[in-house]
């Protein structure tokens, strides 16, 4: 694991005089599953859009997928995949249709979606419901193509915005294993989540609070580190003192 | 001597067109009790209690509350319960302090008289209380909620998924005050997507689709996974999951956290194990027996049923 695919030095990000982000550094590595935890309000989201293209620093060194943030926020933007729980494809169009879509949104030549939406329905034994709306899927079926979606254009980063919070614990594991493999791939998968049982999933995890990123190991090292028996203990312990 | 039943559902069946929302459901629950709903999105739960709560009307069976009928005294019904629904009904645009008044005034009675049952909570938030309910966090919201669903002191309270969406540590603040209102002997009857959770309630049911798989104290549930579980480690955990199941011995394989939780066939494996998984390519396994918890014992239902 040498390749960065992240590398963050000394990132701020300020609005007006409330600093959202204040000095972090830290690197995401190629085909690695990375969670990134933090309260409410903690900077998470800022983060993000800044990973993301979305954003602009307000100072230090972002570069994702080989671009900086400052100068290339497109070029990043072409390169990364994003997925939430809440919204991701539209509930009125076909899987055909949505698949259509995002494939057109990332520049992908219409031979090459065909190809992509051809094999995703295999991989998914989902031919039956290419003609569906979104709409009348269950749940966890549209989560699964959700993420499918989202790495459509074969990225170097997909985001996960609270991925299998809500959903059955069956279908929860059938998308980890589809995370793991997507990973294995040597996609790198960037989770924020609430839910401090995905970050156990992780192969690191970072927390932060106040706009400073306070811990960042791997799950094990981390709750041997705090002395708890889970993440969601390290993260109250992190968070819980300066909590109002 | 056992507590008399505050709830009791008996054989409830509800419909939406085809879909069948709940099926065959009964249970009870005791006085002063915090039972809990434990199940993914679309399980049933809200609308289970939307019929406890008089919103929505039961298809067939029967279900009472507080010795009351939920269909014919809904009521007086409503007067003696506290909703708090998965999306808080507060008014967004009225402060904290307007939110919690109108709703002591609907219910006929004053902040003042039932403050002491809201202070510990209404506490973390009144230092706010004339800021708009809409510009509150997440975790002020869900405690300005529980505080409005507690102003009229009902006898029962009805909280539907209240920690989804809350951050961790307001999660365990909010369960620190539930566990508080014990001692003015309010029934809680509680949702939650999350099987950690489970641990907080004094009974659980575990509901999938619609039906209730099993009913029992936290800790007793997960006796119920009669299986030994194994947890199983490697650093490439794609390669390690599609090598165990490959493995002949193998009756289980799934994620679970950092590692896979794992049963045998036999409930025991040999050394062969790791050998056929070095074949495959998966070098540094550690293995170890493991106690299984709520979710594995959901898994094991969800895969019987």
């Amino acid at each position: 694991m040498s390749d960065k695919v992240i590398s963050v030095h000394n990132l701020v990000k300020k609005f007006g005089s409330f600093v959202a982000n204040d000095h972090l550094s830290f690197e995401v590595y190629r085909g690695e599953i990375f969670g990134f935890l933090g309260a409410n309000g903690a900077g998470k989201t800022t983060t993000i859009r800044i990973l993301s293209g979305l954003s602009k620093p307000t100072s230090g060194e972002v570069m994702v997928a080989g671009y900086d943030a400052h100068k290339e926020p497109e070029m990043i933007k072409k390169n990364i995949g994003y997925m939430c729980q809440k919204f991701s494809l539209y509930e009125d169009l076909t899987v055909k249709e949505n698949i259509m879509l995002y494939g057109g949104i990332y520049g992908m030549k219409k031979q090459l979606i065909r190809d992509r939406t051809h094999s995703l329905l295999e991989r998914l034994q989902f031919e039956e419901y290419g003609d569906r709306l979104i709409a009348a899927l269950p749940l966890g079926l549209k989560q699964k193509l959700a993420f499918s979606v989202a790495v459509l254009h074969e990225p170097k980063i997909v985001f996960l915005d609270e991925p299998t919070g809500g959903v059955d614990p069956v279908t929860r594991r059938q998308f980890w294993e589809m995370i793991y493999e997507t990973a294995a791939r040597g996609i790198t998968v960037f989770v924020t989540t609430h839910y401090m049982d995905e970050a156990e999933y992780c192969d690191r995890v970072s927390i932060m609070n106040e706009g400073k990123i306070q811990a960042l190991d791997t799950p094990a090292a981390l709750k041997q580190q705090y002395n708890a028996r889970s993440i969601e203990e390290v993260f109250i312990r992190i968070a819980r003192p300066a909590k109002q | 001597m056992t507590a008399k039943n505050i709830i009791s559902v008996r054989d409830l069946n509800k419909s939406y067109g085809p879909v069948k929302a709940l099926e065959a459901i009964s249970f009870d629950v005791r006085e002063g009790e915090i039972f809990g709903f434990i199940g993914p999105d679309g399980a049933g739960k809200t609308t289970l209690f939307r019929i406890i709560t008089t919103l929505l009307l039961p298809d067939h069976g029967t279900v009472t509350a507080l010795g009351l009928d939920c269909v014919k005294d809904f009521r007086e019904l409503r007067n003696n319960i506290g909703y708090m629904p998965g999306r808080f009904s507060l008014y967004m645009d009225l402060t904290v302090e307007e939110n919690l008044n109108f709703y002591a005034t609907v219910f006929g009675t004053t902040v003042k008289e039932n403050y002491d049952l809201i202070a510990d909570i209404y506490s973390h938030i009144e230092p706010f209380k004339n800021r708009p309910a809409g510009k509150l966090s997440g975790g002020m919201k869900q405690k300005l909620a529980l505080s409005c669903a507690l102003i009229h002191k009902p006898a029962l309270l009805v909280l539907d998924e209240p920690t989804t969406g809350v951050d961790a540590v307001s999660r365990a603040e909010f369960w620190e005050m539930l566990k508080k209102l014990k001692k003015y002997n309010i029934t809680i009857l509680v949702s939650t997507p999350y099987m950690d959770e489970a641990m907080q309630c004094d009974r659980v049911a575990l509901i999938q689709g619609g039906r209730i798989m099993s009913v029992d104290q936290p800790e007793r549930l997960s006796e119920g996974f009669t299986r030994k579980l194994f947890s199983v480690v490697a650093s490439e955990k794609y390669k390690l999951i599609t090598a165990l199941r490959e493995y002949p011995l193998t009756h289980s394989a799934y994620p679970f956290g950092e590692s896979l939780h794992v049963t045998f066939r036999d409930d025991r494996y040999d050394d062969s194990l790791l050998d056929f998984l070095e074949s495959k390519g998966v070098s540094g396994v550690t293995i170890e027996e493991t106690l299984p918890g709520i979710e594995d014992r959901f898994l094991e239902l969800m895969q019987k049923s």
